[in-house]
């Protein structure tokens, strides 16, 4: 097996607040393999958002990382200088965003927006706009000559998004971090988005981190997927597995809930009881405890550790069925 | 009252905290208190003159020096202070109030008396102040009376303008729509909901207006058609030492330093107390 | 777009054409008649009524507001009753002389206020930052006549550095320049802090929005995030601020040309005031405020063409 592109140890980041620090990400493991598309799922606030601005070290003033390590390629990126780490981002690292309308500036022209992520090719403007040009129809937008000159806010979200994922794949990365971005869009476009991503994955061969909260779109597209539910992971291994044989009591209930696997007709969604845990204030045991419905006391006492191989989730569970 | 003493303390508590805003008013009490009490604390007779001795400078007898009658500067630069306070006391309360009924008028009254209104603010507005003042002053001849009322007349839109901002925010808010659907009148309305919540803001308006008010004063009194002569204001100091400006600078000096320290003064109160009631206006900044 | 400037350009047609009836009427309505201000106490009342009839007031005021806007239309603004000259051609003689200290002080100002209100958000709570809070707020407020006596006393009079008054010589490039530079430091002084305040807070609300962070994950340089992402948006709101300070700085600039003995529009109708001379009066004010509307509209007008948003989805 080739070496992963991206290998996160123990990964722990705090936010300083009035109340005390809280513990946005505690002990996260995972790697993405070369070539291979990862998905990352959970509810708002698991702690996806901290994960990948962490990853690309743009992180909020008043966050902490404060153990574990990140290796791009064996260099680890929390050790980095913040030059070499600029060096990275847009070239070996690149992202797209959630939100198409406000990630884009508002009052430069896509051309121009294009020619600057290229700013480390010493080329002249006429051939940026060519590379551009090209790498717009590759996204598959039509008349890729004539959306040069137009804005943002000219663009259609979907087209919008399109323009998002070329600027991303200007460079060819090694790693392409999604973050959510098919939220924002509408089914049909979504499914669209996706299927050219993946495409576009097997021409450049890149791997892509891809968060979601929608478990359709994960699995329509990964390979392999990570659950976190506050600030853990909880479950993570490859995509069939996963969502085959779910192991922890977690992404069951998120299986559940998924409105694409209901078979029958409800009017009442199905939802997880409870909220997530306060994470200034962490409760002892597994993080999961206070909403799973199959507790023993053991789950109250001691924190669950990723066990299995291959296929990890975090529950006492699974030790004692053994 | 105690909802004004909860006020007072309000604003202390937050001064506590703001030096510089403490400074403005520090300095602004200095002023007020000066002004007021001119008359006890003058060394001279403000419009006594002196002929033999002219243009002095500083001296023990006169600390800021004398003008070009031999007029003892310090007093007149006390005096000066009262007809500065009288004006922005007179012009700022009767523009505040007129611009708080024509302001609620324009947000909660029909929807083209609205519109005639922004209308007239805009017009009044077009007229860059000085301009329109020495146009008036043009018709009626010098006078503080003519100052005050130019003041009032170009102040008004200003204060309307915010009155008709929050008026017509107020408006749409869940507990006034309540009022009126339980039938409270118009006036019930805007006397028990939108006044009480429209006055704090007005306030702080008028702290930070007073320096413009002031400086209209005295900019008129300078070109000499504000007071007329041996009264003495800041601005005709000003006036008079501008004349004999390469004889003495001290007129300059003397009748310029109150305006700086009412500015500031007031300034940096007006911030102070925008800060402590409008917490939101300074949120973005820290 | 176009039909946001139509709008626009009504809207301040309106306005001005209210402030000049306003204006003209009370001049008309005024106590004591203008021929007997004008012409002094000793004139015969033959002679009034003749200066009267001249100038045509004893006709009603509609038909003087009409025939006023009837000549205003052909660019006649009437007759100096003194020199017997157009009052169009005085004023138009003054005008550049207003006109190239307000653009001096405003270019001024916003040359060292921009970059300060940048420099101010970049490095929030530094020193530098935490003067220029302080002098925004202390500056804007001072009368500019104040800091135009005490600069006229310090650099001109005490220093003499600078000269005192005049605009200097005609043709004389250099020396109209060092003429130039106290009376638009009077003017322009207050708003170098407000300019900077205005671009800083704008700075950073546009340094919190997404495409910032986009930017910044795409690595591109800090300068050219801050200069061509950043600042670029930010200054927005600046133009049109810009457009109101050059109208309300013809206020100041009427200071500044008494206090250093300047030609100008300012002087001019100081002047006149003085005199009691109505059409110079009326052609002043009438010109300033035309000025006024017209740099608002202008202001408007531009921000709505650098925003390419607004470019499409114009007015509300």
């Amino acid at each position: 097996m080739s070496q992963p592109v991206l290998k996160i140890r123990d990964l722990s980041v705090s936010y300083q607040t009035e109340a005390g620090p809280l513990q946005a990400l505690r002990d996260v493991t995972f790697a993405v393999p070369a070539g291979k598309i990862i998905g990352i799922v959970g509810e708002s606030g698991c702690g996806k958002s901290t994960l990948i601005s962490t990853i690309i070290r743009l992180i909020a003033p008043n966050a902490r990382i404060g153990k574990g390590s990140i290796l791009f390629k064996g260099d680890d990126l929390l050790r980095m200088t913040s030059a070499e780490m600029r060096a990275l981002r847009g070239d070996e690292i690149s992202m797209v965003f959630q939100d198409p309308m406000t990630s884009l500036n508002p009052v430069r022209p896509i051309g121009r927006q294009m020619a600057d992520v290229q700013h480390r090719d010493a080329l002249s403007r006429r051939e940026k706009n060519a590379r551009s040009e090209s790498m717009l129809g590759r996204v598959g937008i039509p008349d890729p000559a004539a959306q040069l000159t137009r804005y943002p806010h000219q663009l259609s979200g979907g087209m919008r998004q399109r323009v998002a994922i070329a600027m991303a794949l200007m460079a060819e990365p090694s790693l392409l971090i999604a973050d959510e971005p098919t939220t924002a869009l509408d089914a049909t476009l979504e499914v669209q988005i996706i299927h050219r991503l993946q495409e576009l994955q097997r021409d450049f061969g890149c791997s892509i981190l891809f968060i979601s909260h929608h478990l359709g779109v994960i699995a329509e597209l990964c390979d392999e997927v990570v659950v976190m539910y506050a600030g853990e992971v909880v479950e993570s291994g490859p995509m069939r597995d996963v969502f085959l044989e779910p192991r922890h009591p977690y992404t069951r209930k998120l299986l559940e809930c998924d409105p694409a696997r209901i078979a029958e007709p409800t009017r009442d969604l199905p939802v997880i009881e409870g909220s997530l845990p306060n994470l200034v204030q962490l409760p002892d045991g597994c993080i999961f405890r206070e909403r799973c419905p199959k507790t023993i006391e053991r789950c109250g006492l001691q924190r669950p550790r990723l066990a299995g191989d291959g296929h990890q989730a975090s529950c006492h569970l699974l030790d004692t069925a053994e | 009252m105690s909802a004004t003493a909860g006020t007072v303390y309000r604003i202390f508590a937050g001064l506590k905290k703001d030096p510089l805003g403490m400074a403005g008013f520090v300095l602004v009490s200095l002023i007020v208190f000066l002004a007021v009490f001119a008359a006890w604390l003058a060394p001279y007779d403000p419009l006594e003159v002196d002929v033999y001795n002219r243009l002095a400078s500083p001296s023990f007898a006169h600390w800021l020096g004398t003008d070009q009658l031999g007029r003892d500067i310090l007093s007149r630069v006390l005096y000066g202070g009262q007809v500065a306070l009288r004006v922005s006391l007179l012009a700022i309360s009767i523009s505040m109030a007129v611009g708080l009924v024509l302001g609620m008028l324009a947000g909660f009254g029909p929807r083209w008396l609205d519109r005639v209104l922004v209308v007239a603010f805009d017009t009044v507005r077009s007229f860059p102040t000085i301009m329109f003042a020495l146009a008036v002053v043009a018709l009626t001849g010098p006078s503080l009376n003519t100052v005050i009322g130019v003041i009032i007349v170009t102040s008004i839109p200003v204060y309307a303008r915010v009155v008709r901002t929050q008026t017509l925010a107020l408006r749409e808010r869940d507990f006034i729509l309540a009022e009126r659907a339980m039938g409270a009148s118009t006036f019930r309305i805007l006397r028990h909901h939108v006044l009480p919540n429209i006055i704090a803001p007005l306030f702080i308006l008028a702290s930070m207006d007073v320096p413009a008010v002031v400086g209209m004063e005295a900019g008129l009194s300078f070109l000499g058609l504000g007071v007329s002569p041996p009264t003495p204001s800041w601005g005709s100091i000003l006036n008079d030492g501008y004349s004999y400006l390469r004889n003495s600078p001290w007129p300059i000096i003397a009748g310029g330093l109150p305006l700086i320290a009412v500015t500031l003064g007031f300034t940096f109160f007006g911030e102070s107390l925008r800060d402590i009631f409008d917490p939101r206006l300074r949120r973005k900044d820290q | 777009m176009l039909a946001f400037i139509i709008r626009r350009g009504l809207l301040s047609l309106l306005i001005l054409f209210l402030a000049v009836s306003l204006l003209f009427g009370m001049i008309h309505i005024a106590p004591g008649d203008p021929a007997s201000v004008m012409l002094g106490p000793r004139a015969t009342p033959e002679l009034k009524a003749e200066f009267a009839r001249r100038m045509g007031l004893d006709q009603p005021l509609v038909m003087q507001l009409g025939t006023f806007y009837a000549r205003l239309a052909h660019g006649d603004l009437g007759v100096d009753p003194f020199s017997e000259r157009k009052v169009s051609e005085i004023v138009f003689e003054q005008l550049p002389f207003t006109l190239i200290l307000v653009l001096t002080a405003i270019g001024g100002a916003s040359l060292v206020g921009i970059p300060l209100g940048c420099f101010s958000a970049i490095r929030r709570n530094s020193l530098l930052d935490r003067l220029t809070a302080v002098m925004s707020v202390a500056f804007i407020a001072i009368p500019s006549f104040v800091v135009a006596l005490y600069l006229l006393l310090w650099l001109a009079v005490s220093l003499r550095w600078f000269p005192a008054i005049g605009a200097g010589e005609t043709g004389n490039y250099a020396d109209q320049a060092r003429h130039l530079v106290l009376p638009a430091v009077a003017l322009g002084l207050g708003w170098v802090g407000y300019i900077a305040r205005l671009v800083r807070s704008s700075m950073l609300e546009v340094m919190e929005e997404n495409h910032i962070r986009t930017a910044r994950a795409f690595g591109l340089p800090e300068r050219t995030i801050i200069v061509h992402y950043a600042l670029r948006i930010a200054l927005l709101p600046t133009v049109t601020i810009l457009g109101m300070g050059i109208g309300s700085m013809l206020s100041g600039a009427l200071f500044a040309e008494i206090v250093f003995s300047r030609p100008g529009i300012g002087k001019l109708l100081y002047e006149a005031v003085l005199t009691r001379n109505y059409p110079i009066v009326m052609g002043a004010v009438l010109v300033t405020t035309g000025f006024f509307v017209f740099s608002t509209l202008v202001s408007d007008v531009v921000n709505a063409m650098l925003d390419p948003r607004l470019r499409e989805r114009p007015g509300e």
